[in-house]
């Protein structure tokens, strides 16, 4: 109790001046309203977001598609020579699409390969161990708030810190291999291992992530009426069937949003995957964000037109799947909506 | 909307006060690998004593600004006044000429003259700055190790073969993960490319396809890897040509002997303690000679100050001689200025005994380095070959290329940059 | 006692334990090793001295040698642990190591000196915490600037994202008007560019509105988050519309209904938002790095880098600050964390 009265008053004396502010701003808002109706209004609410989201985020993509039409060095757009649909074809210049060697930008095309292995896996695992912890966040346990608090805990950390601690137990004198000694098993130099580094890249992002999909998908099952389970129990259905039946449809579009996003943060794996692995050992842990962050801002001699045409395509895959799963979502509720 | 206005508008006040420059500031990029932060801030501290019109401030940034951040910056025409910077010969463009500001251009050109080709575009006679220090390729092996296993050390004029060979009897005498390793760079494994005759450098100044030289080592690095002998997490647990150092598996006694450079021995030193004697054993030979790769950080400054005067006494007072030789023997690191190298006497400020030889036989190392060694630093295509070294030679590795492609990679990597970089 | 019990064996039914009770209670055991595990782990080496953090096996507890002083010796002297040749263990004080020998004395007999092969003698240790990881960069460093700093930026990007993305949300779910679903497909899609993507464009469109070396060219590039403008519509789509009716019968503006009404209904999402919004901020470390270049301006995260060098990082450095940096985070979920569950549970993500 006495938290949330520190954090209301807390609150409270945040808030004076905001709504002082708001009241100030009425008799302004009042007159735009008479002079351009309910539509100028729209305008109005919109026009300070769109106008940040317009220069720092739809500008620089314009830009980037732009980028991805020229070569050289140069920073600005002016100094950069066109090249039209080069970078493109660099790109896809390939003897056989199903093997990296025998494309030019072998390492696009690895990177493409591993990016596509991960999100698969890493989605599928995500959802699963969300699901789970969900479920028996779920129950009815002793100090849920503190067992909600664990699962959650790692998402407050920054992806780099994230990177760097797996790394310092995954090491070869790591804390892991430490443990296995103690315990008497063979230690094992994880991150030389092309299949246990890809696990550990998997790992790990679920591990700093999770936290986030388990409460929306505790949202959900929270909002799932009681006397629908009560009423299953009376009929006594096995607990099995009871989250086939009942539990998971009923959940179905918080699952979506949960795969959606999974599914786009996971396409964008970058920053732990990159303190922990460094995309190696070989290329096996190559993602297509380290690639382009690589080749267009971190090598010495920087290729800027090259990186922004991967960035293209990597998005042009991003909107294929999205478009995908919510149209399968919309025709799930729309079955659902028949029965 | 008036709130926000007003936020936004003392939000430009405040951006261009802050951008205005003020007469008799100076900034001042740095980056530290140990305590070097520390000690230019006492020397600047005493500068600005001595010059109480002059504000030096030194901001101190991670390298990876440097590399990553200062390119862009110096495109658009911006940047720090002064900067300490390693990759000085692509970003040569960006350097103020100091020769016709100083004083006495003829104390630079005899003190630091053999290195401004590394900072000033081809055919220049620019003073663009100094090297902070000088830095060489050189091995380490741990004595102790040594003596445990009863090998005996491999002597002057050894080979890269007898180093290894040593040290795999050390490994199996004393059970150590890996007999050796070498830093995960294109840089490191240069120099002994260049000792088994390996050229970067084609008649034309421009890249050379792989030679016979660098085929040599590299297919020996491959074999020595796949024997078990060199340690496999430095160079195949990361991929592209990020950088690994093998540093702390020395420092923690899993391996006899390290291959990296004579920056290290800071480092070595201090995390080393009482727990072991080292040596620094110099470049071990190929067949072409025993050479090791100079290279270094430089004090650069840059040509967009608005401050040129100040900057200029900034720079004449860091390279002093006095001032040189204390930077030097504070921070162990070896220096470039050939007046205080000559006059010898350096007071490295240290208790560990393996300290002073160390230093000294990277001195004596420097002599040994071969021509085609000696071109590397000042030409403008060097990182692009080492980057295309460490990511192929890796790859290989980590088994998945062959070596006969890795070297038509390597090859069809430098050439994109070189087609990029023109 | 057996009240632990009783919380302990505390389960879902009145009967028996089936196999469910038990998998939730290993799945949650077993959830706080590997949850909180790593972090404490982090902790612990933080306060480990830079020969500590490299030594493998490492130890659990930062560990340092104990050291005494000896009559005859101006320095304190290590301790050992030796075992003798006639097989009997002793504490011996260690003097100086030559090669595989050391020479060792008895602090009690400090006159004999005893040769020891290294391979005999183990250090004797006790628990220490290398405090100098944090007091040298809190002291080195303009740590308190670097505070201020990222202060400032959390909360002005948090409170200007809060603002302009629930003005654009109120719009996108209360007004229909040409373009509504084009704007909202907008900014859906850009939910999937990741920074470090188009890094170079965007540092030319800061660089080329001044924003460079500014704390704002940090802050601004970030507070359009689609991310936010997302989560608060699908929120405030279950606000229902005769709410807004009724208010605009009684002459209310359109401006009192954003702040009268729909703020206050939003409030757990914005809360969500805001928790968010704070931990990404306090977080961001490639693009303030970007663009920031003058040590006035650094923030935490900025600031903790300068300990990675082109060849040696300063570890023990910047675990420390890492740690420092963690701390209010951690205390603002700890203080807002009731809000997170209610929130989500009410954002229409059901």
């Amino acid at each position: 109790m006495a938290t949330r009265s520190i954090s209301s008053r807390i609150g409270a004396v945040l808030a004076a001046p905001v709504i002082w502010l708001a009241r100030l701003l009425n008799l302004p808002l009042k007159w735009w309203q008479g002079m351009t109706g309910t539509g100028g209004m729209a305008a109005f609410f919109l026009a300070p977001n769109m106008a940040i989201f317009g220069i720092f985020v739809l500008l620089p993509l314009v830009i980037n598609f732009a980028y991805s039409m020229t070569s050289g060095q140069a920073l600005f757009l002016s100094d950069r020579s066109y090249v039209g649909g080069e970078q493109y074809a660099r790109l896809m210049d390939c003897g056989n699409y199903l093997d990296p060697t025998t494309c030019r930008e072998d390492l696009f095309w690895i990177a493409l390969r591993n990016t596509a292995l991960f999100v698969v896996v890493q989605v599928s695992m995500m959802t699963v161990v969300a699901m789970i912890t969900a479920l028996i966040l779920n129950r009815e346990i002793r100090g849920r708030g503190f067992w909600r608090a664990v699962f959650f805990f790692p998402v407050l950390l920054s992806p780099v810190v994230v990177g760097l601690i797996w790394r310092w137990i995954l090491q070869r004198e790591g804390l892991l291999n430490f443990i296995l000694y103690n315990v008497g098993l063979e230690p094992h130099v994880w991150l030389t291992d092309r299949f246990y580094s890809f696990v550990a890249t998997v790992g790990v992002s679920v591990w700093a992530h999770m936290g986030f999909y388990t409460l929306i998908l505790l949202a959900g099952l929270q909002a799932i009426p009681r006397d629908l389970y009560e009423a299953a129990e009376m009929d006594g259905t096995r607990a099995g069937r009871v989250f086939w039946r009942i539990t998971l449809p009923l959940l179905m579009p918080n699952l979506l949003v949960v795969i959606v996003l999974a599914l786009i943060r996971a396409v964008q794996i970058f920053d732990e995957a990159y303190v922990l692995t460094g995309g190696g050992p070989g290329t096996s842990t190559l993602y297509l964000t380290q690639y382009i962050y690589e080749v267009g801002f971190a090598s010495l001699l920087r290729n800027p037109g090259l990186a922004a045409a991967a960035s293209i395509i990597m998005g042009l895959i991003l909107v294929v799947l999205t478009l995908i799963q919510l149209g399968l979502g919309r025709r799930n509720e729309k079955a659902g909506e028949r029965k | 909307m008036n709130g926000t206005k007003r936020v936004l508008g003392a939000s430009f006040a405040a951006l261009l006060s802050a951008s205005a420059v003020q007469a008799g500031d100076v900034r001042l990029m740095w980056y530290s690998d140990g305590v070097e932060g520390e000690v230019i801030q006492d020397l600047l501290n005493r500068f600005m004593e001595e010059n109480p019109d002059i504000n030096v401030t030194l901001d101190n940034v991670a390298y990876k600004v440097i590399m990553e951040q200062l390119p862009i910056q110096l495109e658009s025409g911006e940047g720090p006044d002064i900067a300490r910077v390693t990759n000085i010969k692509e970003l040569a463009n960006h350097w103020l000429d100091l020769r016709p500001l100083l004083s006495d251009p003829a104390y630079w050109d005899t003190n630091f003259g053999d290195q401004f080709d590394w900072m000033r575009p081809d055919g220049s006679d620019a003073i663009p700055g100094f090297l902070t220090q000088l830095t060489l390729t050189g091995g380490f092996a741990n004595q102790t190790l040594f003596e445990q296993a009863g090998v005996e050390m491999p002597g002057e004029g050894a080979t890269w073969d007898d180093w290894i060979a040593a040290s795999a009897e050390v490994m199996q005498s004393q059970q150590t993960p890996a007999a050796f390793a070498i830093d995960r760079s294109g840089h490191r494994i240069s120099g002994p490319n260049v000792s088994y005759g390996a050229n970067y450098i084609g008649p034309d100044g421009m890249p050379a396809p792989v030679d016979d030289g660098t085929k040599t080592f590299a297919t020996k690095l491959v074999d020595w890897t796949n024997e078990g002998l060199m340690l496999k997490d430095t160079w195949v647990a990361a991929a592209g040509s990020t950088y690994r150092a093998a540093a702390d598996d020395f420092i923690n006694a899993q391996i006899p002997f390290y291959y990296s450079g004579s920056w290290q021995v800071a480092n070595l030193s201090s995390k080393i303690g009482d727990g072991f004697d080292w040596v620094a054993t110099g470049s071990p030979c190929g067949t072409a000679g025993c050479s090791g790769l100079k290279g270094g950080a430089a004090l650069v400054a840059v040509k967009y100050t608005k401050n040129q005067d100040d900057v200029v006494k900034v720079m004449e007072y860091l390279s002093r001689e006095d001032v040189v030789k204390e930077f030097s023997e504070r921070t162990l690191f070896l220096p470039a200025h050939k007046g205080v190298i000559e006059k010898g006497g350096l007071n490295w400020v240290t208790e560990d005994k393996n300290v002073g030889p160390a230093l000294d036989a990277f001195v004596k190392a420097s002599s040994e380095t071969l021509p085609a060694a000696d071109a590397l630093p000042a030409w403008v295509w060097g990182n692009a070959y080492y980057g295309a070294l460490v990511t192929r030679i890796s790859q290989v590795m980590a088994g998945e290329m062959s070596l006969d492609d890795a070297w038509v990679r390597i090859d069809q990597d430098i050439a994109d940059k070189v087609a990029q970089g023109n | 006692m057996s009240r632990v019990a009783e919380f302990l064996t505390r389960r879902r039914g009145g009967s028996g334990w089936d196999w469910t009770d038990i998998f939730t209670w290993v799945w949650l055991i077993a959830g706080i090793f590997v949850m909180f595990g790593p972090a404490v782990w982090l902790v612990l080496s933080s306060f480990k001295t830079p020969a500590a953090l490299a030594e493998f096996p490492p130890t659990v507890l930062p560990m340092a040698t104990e050291q005494v002083m000896v009559e005859g010796y101006d320095n304190p002297l290590e301790l050992y642990s030796v075992s003798m040749p006639d097989g009997s263990e002793q504490v011996l004080a260690q003097v100086r190591r030559v090669g595989t020998i050391a020479q060792m004395v008895d602090p009690d007999a400090p006159d004999e000196i005893v040769k020891v092969n290294i391979a005999e003698r183990t250090p004797q240790r006790r628990v220490a915490f290398a405090t100098e990881n944090y007091v040298v960069p809190l002291e080195q460093n303009d740590f308190l600037l670097y505070l201020r700093n990222s202060v400032f930026v959390t909360v002005m990007a948090t409170i200007i994202t809060l603002l302009t993305n629930s003005m654009a949300a109120f719009a996108l779910s209360k007004y229909r008007f040409r373009g509504r679903d084009g704007v909202m497909l907008l900014i859906v899609a850009t939910l999937m560019v990741p920074l470090s993507v188009i890094l170079v464009p965007l540092y030319s469109v800061v660089n080329a509105v001044g924003l460079f070396d500014s704390l704002w060219g940090v802050i601004l590039p970030t507070v359009a988050t689609p991310t936010g403008v997302f989560l608060l519509r699908q929120y405030m789509l279950t606000i229902p519309d005769e709410l807004l009716d009724a208010a605009r019968m009684d002459h209310a503006s359109e401006w009192q209904i954003y702040w009268r009404i729909i703020l206050p209904l939003a409030a757990p999402a914005l809360a969500v938002l805001a928790i968010f919004s704070i931990v990404w901020r306090w977080n961001d470390f490639l693009w303030p790095l970007v663009v920031l270049s003058r040590k006035e301006l650094y923030t935490l995260q900025v600031g903790l880098n300068t300990y990675a060098g082109e060849l040696n990082v300063q570890w023990h450095y910047i675990l420390a600050m890492t740690v420092v940096t963690m701390i209010p985070v951690v205390l603002v979920f700890v203080f807002l964390q009731r809000y997170i569950t209610a929130g989500i549970a009410g954002s229409g993500l059901k």
